[in-house]
């Protein structure tokens, strides 16, 4: 029996089979969640949300988990996605509806685009105007960053609600019957694929430029990497990406307002991301489907509860937040790496966890874990009683100097 | 020594470079120059410049006024402007009038590489990752293509240089390691690695003997010396190891308080009395 844990490799072709078990797997849950055959259609809202939060989550993590520029404008990016597929999908029956106020500008009530072209236009948008604010927004470093793309995010916000741009954007009033979804595939395949691009990104050299950003920009500029040129790289393909769910979250939504961008939903996707694992794709996509299922679960505080016809008080709409944020503080806290950390999910890492078990089971029947601790706190007192004697010797030494400097100043007298 | 300097060519000249912060004058004026194949020593008592000279070759901050050449061809020039205009207390003035600063990742791309006083390796990523990473400065794909693998051929060649530079280097064991989990002297030679991987004609060493035992500097020597011979180097380094400058370097210069203050053969330094009066002080 060996003593010591032993890391095995499952071989190539194991690995394959499991992989192409997984996406399979995958179709045929979305296939049968599509077909009603499980779940309810409020499950199939979930997985959608869920879905469409990993694509921009994993955007997010693009920018601040793999470049480590800490930003904060994903939200400002889904906006002018979601708009521009919002504005240019709506049905010419309903326009006049929608646009009851202030009519449609001319130029484009008679322009419907298809979803894809809307969706495509959005993100090319959203990357436009990242290109446009990266050039001084790049420039500033943590937390300076942080705020200065908060503020533009806002200002996207703040722009399409614009007294000028009703005739586009409908201001304040949003925009509704955006057809939404036929079918669960949509928005599945759309993000699955974006999100395969992102790693394929994230695995190239580029990738790796970014990485060594993020490690350590001296010396990732000394290797002849420019900073600005790749900030700017990724910050661009992530705004792109969060374009697209923005998008995809307008049809999700068939009715989407200003309101809807506000900084939470950044802070929301930030909870995703760190949560998951700030430079980890598949921690990001693990817990954009806990925290979008999670959320729903937590709708139970949100509900009036009854001891005896007695309502207590604390549960009313809103408690459902303060969970979330005492959840996000503990994760700060206690679990900073998040569920993932750095890794990313392997098949040779599940194959060893669970074959760690075992062993661990072993290890803790026969009392060996009792063993390695009281060793390690005997060695740690024993630490703790050098350091004692090291002071002590040091406060001796220093009071003797003390005195004989007593001694001479007083002859010196 | 002055014929042996004249065979070679010159690789890196730097001329009259002055680097001012606010009212000091860290570096006043140095005149150096490496040939080819040569390795070349910058000592001097702590706080003499000698970092700040690494800094202003390799662009980190550009000269106050200077100018610095690479191969005879000028690639960073600068005057005094601005604010620096009246506080400028350097010597010099007005003798170059061209602005030309260059960011350090296009230094490194005329290959000229640098490691750090305190080892900047990428910590979180392992020995290959980093070496990797260094030759990202000679890819010529585009983002789009290299994610699409469409430049395949250029990613393996990359790869298989990675694992050749890393055998070379005795490093191939090493080369799954997470770096900053690996002994002192080991990361040495990873970032010395991963500077050679970028392809330099010119390597700046900023004290790669720090913080070694007397046995390891020994090692490092010899393995300085073998890097100049297998890549077709011209060094620089910076070094408090007196028993490694002696001991590899063909030529020393010696700063103190930004200035020059002696340059020769180790023989010349060791008995010149500007320099031991600099390192060990004169009785008044």
């Amino acid at each position: 029996m060996p003593m010591d844990f032993q890391y095995k490799k499952l071989s190539k072709k194991t690995k394959m089979i499991l992989t192409i078990l997984l996406v399979l797997g995958c179709v045929v849950l979305t296939y049968m969640l599509d077909q009603g055959m499980i779940g309810t259609s409020y499950t199939i809202r979930i997985v959608r949300i869920s879905v469409i939060y990993a694509l921009i989550g994993v955007s997010m993590n693009l920018v601040n988990g793999f470049t480590g520029v800490f930003s904060l404008g994903q939200a400002g990016f889904m906006a002018i996605g979601a708009y521009s597929v919002g504005v240019f999908t709506i049905p010419f029956e309903s326009r006049a509806n929608v646009y009851y106020l202030v009519p449609m500008s001319e130029k484009i009530v008679n322009v419907e685009l298809s979803f894809a072209t809307a969706l495509i236009m959005g993100g090319l948008l959203a990357a436009a105007f990242a290109a446009l604010i990266g050039a001084p927004v790049l420039r500033l470093k943590s937390d300076y960053l942080a705020i200065a793309t908060l503020g533009f995010s806002e200002i996207v916000r703040a722009l399409i609600a614009n007294n000028q741009l009703w005739p586009i954007t409908n201001g304040s009033l949003g925009l509704k019957s955006i057809p939404g979804y036929e079918s669960l595939f949509t928005p599945v395949l759309i993000s699955a694929a974006g999100i395969a691009f992102m790693v394929l990104l994230i695995n190239s050299s580029y990738g790796r430029a970014f990485k060594a950003i993020r490690e350590d920009e001296i010396a990732a500029e000394a290797m002849g990497i420019n900073l600005f040129k790749h900030k700017e790289m990724s910050f661009v393909i992530s705004a792109f990406f969060a374009g697209i769910g923005g998008g995809l979250l307008a049809v999700h939504l068939t009715a989407i307002d200003t309101n809807q961008f506000k900084i939470m939903v950044t802070y929301e996707l930030l909870l995703i991301i760190v949560l998951g694992g700030l430079g980890s794709v598949t921690g990001t996509v693990i817990s954009a489907f806990v925290i979008s299922f999670g959320k729903e679960l937590l709708r139970w505080f949100d509900l009036p509860h009854y001891i005896g016809g007695w309502a207590i008080p604390i549960f009313r709409p809103g408690l459902r937040m303060v969970i979330f944020s005492l959840l996000l503080m503990m994760v700060v806290l206690f679990w900073r790496r998040g569920l993932m950390g750095r890794k990313e999910f392997s098949w040779d890492g599940i194959y060893n966890f669970f074959r760690k078990w075992p062993w661990r089971w072993r290890k803790l029947v026969r009392g060996e874990y009792k063993i390695e601790n009281r060793e390690r706190r005997k060695t740690q007192k024993e630490g703790r009683a050098v350091d004692k004697a090291g002071r002590a010797a040091g406060r001796a030494v220093r009071r003797e100097e003390k005195q004989k400097q007593k001694e001479v100043d007083s002859n010196a007298e | 020594m002055q014929n042996n300097a004249a065979e070679k060519p010159n690789v890196l000249r730097v001329a009259d470079a002055t680097m001012q912060f606010g009212g000091v004058v860290a570096l006043n004026n140095l005149n150096m120059d490496v040939n080819k194949g040569e390795i070349v020593g910058l000592i001097g008592p702590n706080g003499a410049g000698k970092t700040t000279a690494f800094n202003v070759i390799t662009g980190v901050y550009p000269p106050t006024n200077g100018a610095i050449y690479l191969h005879g061809e000028m690639i960073v020039s600068n005057y005094p402007q601005g604010k620096m205009k009246e506080l400028y207390a350097g010597e010099n003035r007005g003798k170059y009038t061209k602005a030309k600063v260059l960011t350090p990742d296009k230094i490194t791309k005329m290959k000229v590489a640098r490691t750090f006083q305190n080892i900047r390796l990428f910590k979180e990523l392992t020995v290959y990752e980093n070496v990797l990473i260094a030759q990202h400065v000679k890819l010529k794909a585009n983002w789009f293509t290299a994610t699409l693998k469409i430049n395949h051929k250029e990613e393996k060649a990359m790869r298989d240089e990675t694992m050749r530079l890393l055998s070379i280097l005795d490093l191939a064991d090493v080369k799954d390691a997470v770096a900053s989990s690996l002994p002192y002297g080991k990361q040495r030679h990873i970032e010395i690695a991963r500077a050679l991987a970028t392809e330099p004609a010119m390597l700046l060493l900023d004290e790669p003997a720090a913080g070694m035992n007397p046995q390891e500097s020994d090692e490092l020597m010899r393995f300085v010396g073998r890097i100049r011979d297998d890549f077709q180097l011209s060094i620089l380094m910076i070094e408090h190891h007196m028993q490694v400058v002696m001991g590899i370097c063909e030529r020393i210069y010696v700063l103190d308080y930004g200035k020059l203050i002696a340059q020769g053969t180790p023989k010349e330094i060791q008995k010149d009395p500007k320099v031991i009066e600099a390192y060990l002080g004169v009785d008044d």
